[in-house]
């Protein structure tokens, strides 16, 4: 019977200092926004406890693939909480793009009908409402926006043909193009910082600014995550811990990866040249 | 009963006192923690509730002034739905599903223990915000702007709460999932699952497509307040009635999280105190999953008076309205399921069949707080507040007690006392009634909610709904004290106490074994 061994893992320590590290980044957050600036020591200090964590409950589970305690269903229920967990990703990301289409189609032309309060306010996009004087610039999508589409689209080819190696056993190809991956996931981060600063606007330009620095800001998180995923997946290759039939972690990183990239195109699209 | 022993692991692989507790992986004691958490909020924010009660039962201002009346009425809603009905469905979830289906646990164990100790957290945060300077948020558990952006250090402290709040849910959801999908003992057909464990999978679902909407409305609200964006200030271009809309998206589809999985129960006990099978099983099944849908597209209705098209009220009030059709239909299958059934009325089917009664009631009310024109006459008044504790206290927190009265037997191998259920449910029951019906005619009479002081022709129902709150969280002290007097000992239960009930859990010994169905259960055999 296949369930018979369905993996148990004993007692654990790492969650409870998970829970503390996120009491510690909260508590410390809250002092540094109350005007408290030790409180940035105490949002340091629970990064780090979480990174640790992080490091432990992943060590663990390597282990345990390695000592060949999962089984088959483990996998499958490997496969269905990385599908739910980026679905979760896909519905966090759905709410800033849903407030981008509203206030674009909704918000902003109520406010240029309702000629009460700001009389002559043009309704148009970008904006930054109709109380914020400043001027600005809107950022052109066929720069470095355009440039990085490129290199996201290039990386999902290069982790696709990190895939074919590994499913040939060419670790040397995993390697490569797990390695250029990263690489173009940096460079498209560099492009980004770059971009960030020497924009014309800010995240105070109004509505325009809070949305595209919300939803580009929240995407540069993920792929730096996502690059962080890609890295230890990296180090796992040249460790040997994959087969080519048995690299969960692998397409777990790439399906994250797919994501990233997936949301990228639709902020080029709405973000940057629509 | 062979067949859980068959292949069981040993017992003492888990260490004793505090570390068991922090640091288990087993379903059960995870269950265990998620409920007794959620019952020590349910009696925190349940004397919130008689703060706000003792304020109202005479005109004037007794000793809440407005700031510390709306600390109370915000922390008892975010308490209640976060701290006290959420978890503990989760924790029937994590004691149930894994034996309803024949799992030997959760999907992830570990992850399982996250989830849990993450609540505590959050409790912590929110506790600590009622000591710093300007007191606790008290601008509604909505969170609306601008009153939110306006608010002191215990807005943020809400906020980040509010997001560990939702990694919690988030990972327990992925959690019951993977566990529904993926450990079913061989045999059980998704159409074959009792229907416990088919609301949870919709649940969780809901819960796995709104709670990252309520992270990134609550994050809005953080970066309004802190980084000078302005997502909800029309100033710059953004909107406060756009808050709504995102909070609602995740709002309307929170308040099925909450019901559904009550219906499930409901579902469970019924058949077991009839006799007989479930009527209607698949209709059953196909109207939580319509109800789960629908659920996605009727948010506006909270949002009636504040000046959308005639087109956009239209289309919620009839989606809205559409949303009582699959609710009948389970209100139906539950009558027609007792329908010349053998009847028997102890502590659990009491509650269940008080649930149907009464959940009916907060859905008709429901209904009519769907038609745009009456709406706005009762936006933001008691009738609003009569309508959701007829779905929230007689539907889901009486379906949790229904539920824990029917498998307090199965955890604790103990038969309850009858008698004094019988009489929490009695109280139980009559005080409900006694508080929230008079809010109807308050509301209709146009009191608003979530004001400290009224108009002086409001003051009988007013002192009746506080007699009756006083009664209500007094009979919550004998829950308790038949729980814990439960847990210490009583008539032994046998494996199936229910001899109506023929779910899985029920072939296993009373208590479980710690680890169960490490092998699972054949259920062609059976």
């Amino acid at each position: 019977m296949p369930d018979a061994a369905y993996y148990q893992p004993p007692p654990s320590a790492w969650p409870i200092v998970g829970s503390l590290a996120l009491l510690v980044l909260a508590g410390g957050f809250v002092l540094l926004l109350a005007g408290f600036a030790p409180g940035a020591y105490a949002m340091a200090g629970g990064a780090l406890m979480l990174a640790l964590m992080l490091f432990g409950w992943f060590r663990d589970v390597v282990r345990e693939s390695l000592s060949g305690k999962l089984n088959a269903r483990v996998d499958l229920s490997f496969r269905w909480g990385m599908v739910w967990f980026i679905f979760s990703e896909v519905m966090f990301f759905a709410a800033f793009f849903g407030a981008l289409f509203y206030v674009r189609r909704v918000g902003v032309p109520m406010l240029a009908e309702a000629d009460l309060l700001w009389p002559g306010y043009q309704a148009g996009w970008p904006t930054a409402g109709p109380g914020i004087r400043e001027g600005f610039t809107p950022m052109a999508a066929w720069g470095i926006p355009a440039l990085n589409t490129l290199i996201l689209l290039s990386s999902g080819a290069t982790v696709t043909w990190a895939h074919w190696g590994l499913k040939r056993g060419r670790r040397r190809q995993a390697a490569l193009g797990l390695a250029a991956t990263v690489l173009l996931g940096a460079i498209f981060l560099a492009l980004q910082a770059y971009e960030y600063m020497t924009s014309l606007f800010t995240i105070r330009t109004g509505i325009y600014g809070a949305t595209f620095y919300l939803l580009t800001g929240f995407h540069g998180a993920h792929v730096a995550l996502g690059a962080i995923m890609l890295l230890v997946i990296l180090l796992r290759v040249l460790a040997g811990h994959f087969t080519p039939t048995d690299h969960f972690a692998f397409e777990a990183a790439s399906w994250y990866w797919h994501f990233v990239d997936v949301v990228w195109l639709l902020l080029f699209v709405f973000v940057y040249w629509l | 009963m062979d067949i859980a022993l068959d292949g069981q692991q040993p017992h003492a692989d888990h260490p004793s006192g505090a570390l068991r507790w922090i640091t288990t992986t087993n379903h059960k004691d995870i269950g265990t923690l998620y409920l007794w958490f959620s019952l020590a909020m349910f009696l925190f924010a349940g004397s919130m509730a008689l703060g706000i009660r003792a304020e109202l039962a005479r005109p004037g201002i007794q000793f809440a002034d407005p700031a510390v009346f709306n600390q109370l009425t915000s922390l008892h809603g975010l308490l209640m739905i976060f701290g006290a009905v959420m978890p503990a469905f989760v924790g029937l979830a994590n004691w149930q599903i894994p034996l309803m289906i024949g799992a030997p646990d959760m999907a992830f164990p570990r992850l399982n223990n996250w989830s849990f100790w993450l609540l505590p957290v959050a409790a912590l945060l929110l506790l600590a915000s009622l000591f710093v300077p300007g007191g606790a948020m008290a601008a509604g558990w909505t969170l609306y702007p601008p009153l939110y952006i306006q608010g002191g250090i215990a807005y943020d402290i809400t906020i980040l709460a509010i997001h560990v709040l939702g990694i919690s849910s988030i990972m327990g959801a992925i959690n019951v999932i993977t566990t529904i999908l993926n450990l079913r003992a061989p045999g059980m057909t998704l159409m074959k699952m009792p229907l416990f464990v088919w609301t949870w999978l919709v649940t969780a679902f809901l819960l796995v497509a709104v709670m990252p909407v309520l992270a990134a409305a609550v994050t809005m609200l953080l970066t309004d307040r802190h980084f000078n964006t302005h997502f909800f200030d029309a100033a710059g271009g953004g909107d406060p009635v756009m808050f709504q809309h995102i909070f609602w998206f995740f709002g309307h589809p929170e308040v099925y999280v909450m019901i559904l999985p009550a219906f499930g129960i409901v579902s469970t006990i019924i058949p077991a105190f009839a006799r007989k099978p479930l009527f209607g099983y698949a209709s059953m099944v196909y109207a939580v999953a319509s109800i789960a849908v629908l659920s996605f597209i009727v948010w506006a209705h909270h949002m009636f008076t504040t000046g959308m098209p005639v087109a956009g009220q239209l289309f919620f009030m009839f989606t809205t309205m559409l949303i009582a059709v699959p609710t009948g239909v389970k209100v139906f299958n539950w009558v027609a399921t007792m329908w010349r059934g053998s009847l028997s009325f102890e502590t659990p089917m009491l509650f269940a069949v008080a649930v149907v009664f009464l959940f009916t009631i907060g859905g008709f009310s429901g209904l009519v707080l769907a038609l745009v024109p009456v709406d706005i006459q009762l936006q933001d008044t008691y009738y609003v507040v009569a309508h959701f504790h007829y779905v929230l206290f007689s539907g889901a927190v009486m379906g949790i007690m229904g539920g824990v009265y029917f498998w307090l037997p199965k955890w604790t191998g103990h038969m309850y006392d009858e008698r004094l259920g019988k009489l929490h449910f009695l109280l139980t029951t009559i005080a409900f009634n006694v508080t929230f019906f008079p809010m109807h005619f308050l509301g209709l009479a146009g009191m608003p909610r979530r004001i400290p002081d009224y108009a002086l022709q409001f003051a009988e129902f007013n002192f009746i709904a506080s007699v009756g709150a006083f009664v209500l969280g007094a009979s919550q002290l004998l829950f308790v004290y038949v729980v814990l007097k439960c847990i210490r000992g009583g008539a032994p239960a046998g494996s199936r106490p229910w001899d109506g009930a023929d779910t899985l859990e029920w072939s296993l010994p009373s208590p479980p074994p710690y680890h169960s169905f490490a092998t699972p259960p054949r259920l062609d055999a059976s």
